[in-house]
C-alpha cells in the first residue's frame, strides 16, 4: 500500500470537514438532551431544513413572489435560516414535547422521530429526492486554495474554521458565563432553578430554539458543500448519534471534541482501509459502550 | 382578603400532592415578620413538603399560602420567589456539581435590593472566600451549607425556609449556624426552620408547630417549652 504524508494531510482536512458537521449537530443535541432530556430524533431534518432554507432563498423565494431577480444569498441564509429552523423547534417545543416532559422519555424522542419523517415527507413532496445543488455560493468563498500538500475548496475552509469557532464560541458561553451557569444548574436541578425564581419552561423553549438554530446552521454550511436533498439530514444523523454516544450524553466540551476527532478518523480510515470507512464510527462506538457505557466525557454513574 | 399586616406568611388548610399520593392534609401555619418558627416531627411527616409546596415544587397544592396579604398558591413557581421575597433552602443543600462555589452564590437572581454584598458575604462566610473557584459539591458538607444559605442572603429575600440546616455536621458547624441564624434574626430576617436537632432549634425559634402525617397536630410558643417537655418528646420519640 503506497500511504504518503500528502495523502494523510488531504484525507485530515476532508475528515475534518466531516467533523465540524459531526460536532455542530452533536453539541446541539448534547445541549438538548442535557436540559430537556429530549433526544431529538428531527435533529437531521432540522440540518436538512436548515439547508433547503438556504436554497429557497437563493432559487425560490424570488420566482414564488414573482421577482424573478430576487436571489437572497449565502450571508443572509447564514442568519435567516437558524432564525426559521430555531423558530419552528420552539414552535415544536412549546406545542408537543411541552406535553410529554412528565412520561418516560421514550415519547419525546417517538415524537421528534415522527417530526423528522413529516418533514422528510414535505420536502420529498416538493423537491428532488436525489438532491438539488445550491447555487449561492458567494463569490469570494469560490474557487480553491493552495495549502501545500493539496488544493483545498475555499469554502470548506471556510465551514470548517467558522464551525470550530461556533462551536468554541457555544462552548464557552455555557461553561464560563452568567447565562451559561443557569443553564447548567437548569440542567441539573431544573426544580430549585425555578424556586431560586429562573423561567425554567422558557429557558427550555430557548434551548430547543437554541439547539435546533444550530442544526439549522449546519444546513446552511452544508448546502454549498453537498446536494441539497430531502434526505441528507437522515443519513447524517446516524452518524452523529454514533458520535453522541461516543462523546457521552449530554456533554458539551465532549460533543464537539468528539465530532471533530471521529471526522478525522474517518478520514484516516480511508487512507489506511477503505472499506471499514463508513463503519469504523460505529465500531468505536460499540467499544466505547463497553469500556465506558456514559461516553468519553460523560458522567460515569 | 388581607391578612393583618403584622402577618407575613399565612398558610391555611395547605393540602399537596406528589402525584396521585396525596401527602398534606390541610396545613395552618401563621408567622409574623421577623420571627423565627419551627417545623418538627418525624421523617416523612410532611415538614420538607410544606416548605416544597410555598416553593410551588409539588404536583398539586390546594389552600391558600398569604405572604405579605398577597395569595400564591395559585402563581407559576418562578414567580412565588421574587413575588414572596423568599430565599430557598433546600434538604440536601441543593448545591450544583457543574458550578464552581461563586457560580452557585450568584445563580439565585436578586429579588429586592435589600440583598447582602458579595463582600458582607464573605465577610460572614470566611470560609467561602477560599472555595469560591472549586466545584460546588468539592466543597464540605459544612461549606455547602454555608453556600446554601450565604446564596440566598444575596438576593434580598426578606423570608427565608431552611430544611435541616444542620443535619450531618459536626458540633462546631453546627455551633457557627447557631451564630448566622442568630444575626439573621437581628437583621429582621422572617424563618421557618425544618428541623430535626430541637436542641438547636429550641433556643432560636418564637414557636414549634409539631407536624404529623401531613397536618399540624400541635403547637407551641417558645415559654410553653419546658413545661411540655414530655409531650414533645412523645411526638419526636421514633
Amino acid at each position: 500500500m503506497d500511504v504518503n504524508i500528502k495523502l494523510i494531510l488531504a484525507q485530515a482536512m476532508l475528515g475534518l470537514n466531516n467533523g465540524v458537521f459531526y460536532a455542530m449537530l452533536s453539541l446541539g443535541l448534547a445541549i438538548i438532551f442535557g436540559l430537556l432530556n429530549v433526544i431529538n430524533f428531527a435533529h437531521g431534518a432540522l440540518y436538512m431544513t436548515g439547508a433547503f432554507v438556504a436554497l429557497i432563498l437563493y432559487s425560490f423565494l424570488g420566482v414564488w413572489l414573482g421577482m424573478e431577480w430576487l436571489h437572497i444569498g449565502f450571508w443572509p441564509a447564514l442568519i435567516i435560516a437558524p432564525l426559521v429552523v430555531g423558530s419552528f423547534g420552539m414552535l415544536i417545543e412549546r406545542l408537543l414535547l411541552r406535553w410529554l416532559y412528565r412520561y418516560d422519555p421514550i415519547y419525546s424522542l417517538l415524537l421528534t422521530f415522527g417530526v423528522a419523517l413529516v418533514l422528510q415527507g414535505i420536502f420529498i413532496n416538493y423537491f428532488n429526492v436525489s438532491g438539488t445543488p445550491y447555487p449561492g455560493q458567494p463569490e469570494s468563498l469560490r474557487g480553491v486554495v493552495n495549502l501545500g500538500f493539496m488544493v483545498f475548496p475555499k469554502f470548506r475552509l471556510f465551514a470548517i474554521v467558522f464551525s470550530v469557532i461556533v462551536c468554541f464560541a457555544v462552548w464557552f458561553v455555557i461553561e464560563r458565563t452568567r447565562i451559561g451557569s443557569v443553564l447548567r444548574a437548569g440542567t441539573e436541578k431544573p426544580e430549585l432553578v425555578q424556586a431560586f425564581g429562573i423561567n425554567v419552561p422558557l429557558m427550555v423553549t430557548l434551548t430547543f430554539g437554541f439547539g435546533t438554530g444550530l442544526a439549522g446552521l449546519a444546513g446552511v454550511l452544508a448546502a454549498p458543500i453537498y446536494s441539497v436533498s430531502p434526505l441528507m439530514g437522515a443519513d447524517l444523523i446516524i452518524v452523529v448519534f454514533a458520535v453522541v454516544v461516543i462523546g457521552g450524553m449530554g456533554s458539551i466540551l465532549g460533543a464537539v471534541v468528539s465530532g471533530l476527532a471521529l471526522g478525522l478518523i474517518e478520514g484516516m480510515t480511508k487512507v489506511f482501509y477503505a472499506p471499514a470507512a463508513s463503519t469504523v464510527i460505529f465500531f468505536l462506538m460499540v467499544v466505547v459502550l463497553l469500556v465506558r457505557p456514559a461516553g468519553l466525557f460523560g458522567r460515569q454513574s | 382578603m388581607n391578612a393583618p399586616a403584622e402577618d407575613y406568611l399565612r398558610i391555611s388548610d395547605l393540602h399537596a400532592w406528589y402525584g396521585e399520593s396525596h401527602v398534606l392534609h390541610g396545613i395552618d401555619v401563621t408567622l409574623g415578620k421577623g420571627e423565627i418558627i419551627t417545623l418538627l416531627g418525624r421523617n416523612g411527616a410532611g415538614r420538607t413538603t410544606t416548605l416544597r409546596s410555598i416553593m410551588g415544587m409539588v404536583d398539586r397544592r390546594s389552600g391558600s399560602i398569604q405572604i405579605d396579604g398577597e395569595e400564591m398558591i395559585n402563581m407559576p413557581a418562578h414567580r412565588i420567589a421574587p413575588r414572596g421575597l423568599i430565599g430557598y433552602c433546600p434538604e440536601e443543600r441543593g448545591i450544583f456539581a457543574t458550578l464552581n462555589a461563586e457560580e452557585n452564590l450568584l445563580l439565585p437572581p436578586a429579588l429586592s435590593s435589600g440583598g447582602m454584598s458579595l463582600d458582607e458575604i464573605y465577610d460572614m462566610f470566611p470560609n467561602l472566600l477560599e472555595a469560591r473557584r472549586r466545584m460546588g459539591t468539592s466543597l464540605s458538607g459544612g461549606e455547602q451549607q454555608m453556600l446554601a444559605i450565604a446564596r440566598i442572603l444575596r438576593t434580598g429575600a426578606r423570608l427565608l425556609l431552611l430544611d435541616e440546616i444542620t443535619e450531618g455536621l459536626a458540633p462546631v458547624i453546627v455551633k457557627t449556624l447557631d451564630t448566622v441564624t442568630r444575626r439573621l434574626k437581628e437583621k429582621g430576617f422572617t424563618i421557618v426552620l425544618v428541623e430535626q436537632n430541637f436542641r438547636f432549634a429550641a433556643p432560636l425559634a418564637d414557636r414549634h408547630y409539631v407536624i404529623e402525617h401531613g397536618r399540624v397536630v400541635d403547637c407551641f410558643e417558645a415559654d410553653q417549652v419546658e413545661a411540655n417537655m414530655d409531650r414533645l418528646n412523645h411526638y419526636l420519640s421514633v
